[in-house]
Order: structure tokens, then sequence, then C-alpha cells
């Protein structure tokens, strides 16, 4: 059977230039970066040689790159250093209703500590309105953290824009980056963003690094004390070759991003079209133009997606739903829901993230064996019956 | 995650579709939810005769309609009576738990299209 994966907003293979660079930190150059003698100086070389590379991807300077283990940290890290640096000046942060879990539950737990959140709504196409955001700042506003892309349907927001209103408003920005670093051009120098965070696995590196850039000057609480790695601002042993593998990752990203925008965006426009034309009743989520290149999420009426996502997975196609039974809650995806899509069109939702080893005539196969499976299940669905 | 018996169930669902003269006629959960079931049954001499179900739902949901249906064709109405939703996931070799109380309806609808027939007889 074909095995393929569209699934890459969950995580990414690790290419073969990646994990050909990690292989001698995994053997060879075991030492730990921070020791002065032999064994230590290539991890340590190697540690700084990817911070550039990272630091390339971002445009910004390698003093302002913090290596993490994760997107979670980095946000955790990114909010909670912000917002306790702040926390004499006010209490108030502003976030959106769409953001990552990860931004989510660290501003939940923020507010049981007394800082109020106001969480931004989204319009139907899952757009923040930046008047209701300048509405929202308060003298006591300290923080605005807004994703840079939305991982379920891959909606831009305008950072750029955002970032203006904060600087002008004197309030520190952040910016989840995790599922926009190697899909879309990040400029930090045209960005008025304090600190974005980015995660490994999900631009080809493995999993558990990532990276905080934090700009000069902005002074961050740390939210893991321990040596003075990353110069006193996340303790811990570095992680070589997962850091080795994201600089890896990131030279690739730079190197390859506009012949992998143009492919991407032919294989997501073949697929939504060609779905389109083969499945009635089916509603295409997320704004039409300021989309990630690689995310296609699609709502299919009248059927549940973790049916769609097993029928799918016998033909070998790997995606992911914003049913609730996918998400391991009773609720479907606080992204659709938060865009006025009903709940029924939320568990009927499928998302499709492409990657760079997709080809067309694996989009072509899913468009001749989708629509017999919504066919299927709408047969057998209650929901359907007198529509056809 | 789902057992062999699940997966069996929801690619060869049996008993699918809607009894046109049915006896009784069961409907439990709702969109919002994700999960919707409808059971309709045959009941001839207190003996259920046919059973069909259309579901809306995730494997679990499917799978578990199915089952029903197998379980109660041909039994009789006080035997039926005694199908609860642990019966059902049991015999599909048990469900994860978070579909425990969400996906696994599929007794409550053949109580409900019960209730239903024993309401139109007047009893």
């Amino acid at each position: 059977m074909n095995k393929i994966y569209f699934d890459h907003n969950a995580t990414t293979p690790i290419i073969d230039e990646v994990f050909e660079a990690v292989v001698p930190y995994l053997k060879d150059q075991w030492g730990n970066p921070s020791s002065i003698h032999w064994a230590g100086r290539g991890p340590k070389k190697a540690l700084e040689e990817a911070r550039e590379k990272v630091c390339k991807l971002l445009n910004c300077a390698p003093l302002e790159l913090i290596f993490t283990c994760s997107g979670t940290e980095g946000a955790n890290h990114a909010i909670k250093g912000l917002a306790y640096a702040k926390k004499d000046r006010g209490n108030h942060i502003i976030t959106t209703k769409v953001e990552h879990p990860a931004v989510l539950n660290t501003c939940k737990h923020l507010s049981k500590e007394g800082f109020d959140v106001t969480y931004l709504d989204v319009d139907p196409d899952g757009m923040i309105d930046l008047e209701e955001l300048k509405k929202s700042i308060t003298p006591k506003t300290v923080l605005i953290t807004v994703m840079f892309a939305n991982n379920e349907t891959g909606v831009i927001f305008p950072i750029k824009e955002i970032g203006d209103i904060a600087k002008e408003r004197g309030v520190a920005f952040h910016t989840d980056a995790v599922q926009a670093a190697g899909k879309v051009p990040i400029d930090v120098q045209d960005l008025n963003v304090d600190v974005l965070t980015i995660s490994g696995h999900k631009l080809y590196a493995p999993k558990g690094v990532g990276a905080l850039f934090v700009r000069r000057g902005v002074r961050l609480v740390p939210l893991i004390h321990g040596g003075h790695q990353e110069r006193n601002r996340r303790g811990g042993t570095e992680n070589v070759p997962g850091i080795v593998a994201l600089g890896k990752a990131c030279e690739v990203a730079v190197r390859d991003m506009d012949k992998e925008t143009a492919h991407l965006k032919a294989l997501k426009e073949r697929l939504e079209k060609g779905i389109s034309e083969k499945v009635p009743h089916i509603k295409i989520n997320g704004h039409p133009d300021k989309r990630l290149p690689n995310t296609a999420n699609i709502s299919f009426e009248f059927v549940e997606g973790e049916s769609l996502l097993l029928n799918l997975d016998m033909k070998g196609i790997a995606a992911s739903s914003g049913s609730a039974c996918t998400s391991g809650s009773l609720e479907p995806s606080h992204v659709l829901v938060s865009m006025g899509i009903t709940h029924e069109l939320s568990h009927g939702s499928v998302r499709f993230s492409l990657g760079k080893s997709n080809t067309m005539e694996e989009v072509e196969y899913l468009i001749e064996v989708m629509p017999p499976i919504v066919e299927r299940m709408r047969s057998m669905s209650p929901l359907y019956a007198g529509i056809k | 995650m789902y057992s062999e018996k699940v997966m069996d169930h929801f690619s060869n669902p049996r008993n699918v579709g809607e009894i046109e003269d049915a006896s009784g006629t069961g409907t439990v959960g709702n969109p919002a939810c994700g999960d919707i079931m409808k059971l309709t049954i045959k009941i001839e001499n207190d003996k259920i005769t046919d059973v069909k179900f259309k579901t809306f739902g995730c494997g679990a949901a499917i799978a578990t309609s199915s089952m029903v249906t197998e379980l109660v064709k041909g039994k009789e109405l006080s035997e039926a009576d005694k199908i609860s939703n642990q019966t059902v996931a049991e015999a599909l070799d048990g469900l994860p738990p978070v579909k425990m109380h969400c996906s696994n309806l599929a007794a409550d609808a053949l109580h409900a299209a019960i209730e239903d027939y024993k309401k139109k007889q007047g009893k």
C-alpha cells in the first residue's frame, strides 16, 4: 500500500541532509559544549554554527537566539518571561481565541496568577480585527501574543501590523511562529516582534529542539533556571544533535524556500480544486489568500472527521481532523468553532498539510479516493437523508 | 487505538439503513457532540426480527451501532432490554477510554427504539 503523508503541520519527517548532519553529534562529537577541553570544542563550534544558520532564517543576530527543547517551551518562556518581567507595569495580556494550546494554556495559567487575558475573536475567515486589537489595549496591557500562522487552517496573521501597533503603544509582542518558520519568509528586522518562537520538528528537524528569538534589549525572566548556558537565559546542557539538526533544517529552508513554496502551492491548489469539483457539500476553511502554502482545511458536511481519517488511513493516507474525537476532548476544534463554523461542520473537518516530499500523483490519488469515502460515510449518516 | 473488532465493524458495518415500516425508532446523541445514532427496529411477537442503523460519528460510534444490531437481531424484547452500552463495548473487545461515554450510545438508541414501539402499542 502507498504511504502518503499529508500531516506535516503535526510533524515533519527528518530529511536526509539533516539526518546526515546530525550523525557525528550522536556518535563521535558527544562532548559537552561547555567543556573547555578537546571533547567540548567540536560540539561548541557546531552549536554556534547552528545558531548562525537559524539566525539567517529569521534575520536576527546570534546573541538574539536562545535554543529551547520545543515550541511549547518557547511559548511558555516567551509569555511567562515577558509577563513576569513587566508585571510591575501591568497585568493585562492580549491573545486570540485560535492560538495553539501552548499559548492558550500558558495564558490560562497566568490568569490564575492574577493576569487578565483578552482573547480576540476571529472572523469567518479566521482573521483577527486590528481595530478590535487596538481597542483592547489598556494602560495595563503588557503583552500581545498572536500566532504567525494558524496550525489548523494555515491562516497567516498580519504580524507586521500587529507589531507596529504594539510598538506604538509600548506593549511587548510575542509571536508563535512554529507553523510559519520555513514555510513563509520571516524577517524580524522588518517586524516589530520582541520574541518569536520556532520548533524544529515542523521544519524537517527532529522533535526536542526549538528556538526563541529575543530582540536585543528585551528582558525575559528565564523559565528554566540552571547553569550558564545560553548566556544564563536557559539552563540545561544543550541538545547538541537537535540543535545541529535545527541549524541544518533552517539552512535548507532558506535555500529552498522559493522552490518549496511554488511546489506546495501548486499541490494545495490542485487538492482544493479537485476535492471541490468531486465532492459536493464541502467548505474550505480559512482566509482565501492569507494562508500558508501547504495547508488545506476542508469540512465535509454530514460526516464526522475521525471516520474520514480512519478511511483515509486504510488507503494509506495520513491526515488530521478538527473533530472532538481526535482532540482527546469532547469539543471540536476551538479554531473552527471560533470562526463561527458550526459544531457539525467542525466535527467533519479534515486538515491536509503538505510537505516537501509530496507529489502531484499523491494529490491525484487523494482526489480519486476521497469521493467514494465521503459518499459511503454519508450513505450511513442520518443527517444526509433527503439532501441528495 | 481501536480493537480489530471495532475496525471490522467500522469497515464492514452490518445492517446499515432504515426500516421503512419500523415498529420503533430511536435517535440519540446530537450533531454538536459529533455523534448521532438512529436505530429502526421491526418487532413481531415480542421478538426483534429486523434492525437497521444510520450513524453520524466517529469509528467507535459506527462500530457500536453495527454491533448492537448484531446483538439484538432475533432476540426477545426481554433479552434486548438487558443489553447495555457496556455489553456493546465488551462485544467489541473494548473501546478506548475517551470513547466510552461520548460514542458508546448504541444501546441507548436501542432502548429508545423499544420505548417508541411500546408507546405506539399503548403499553
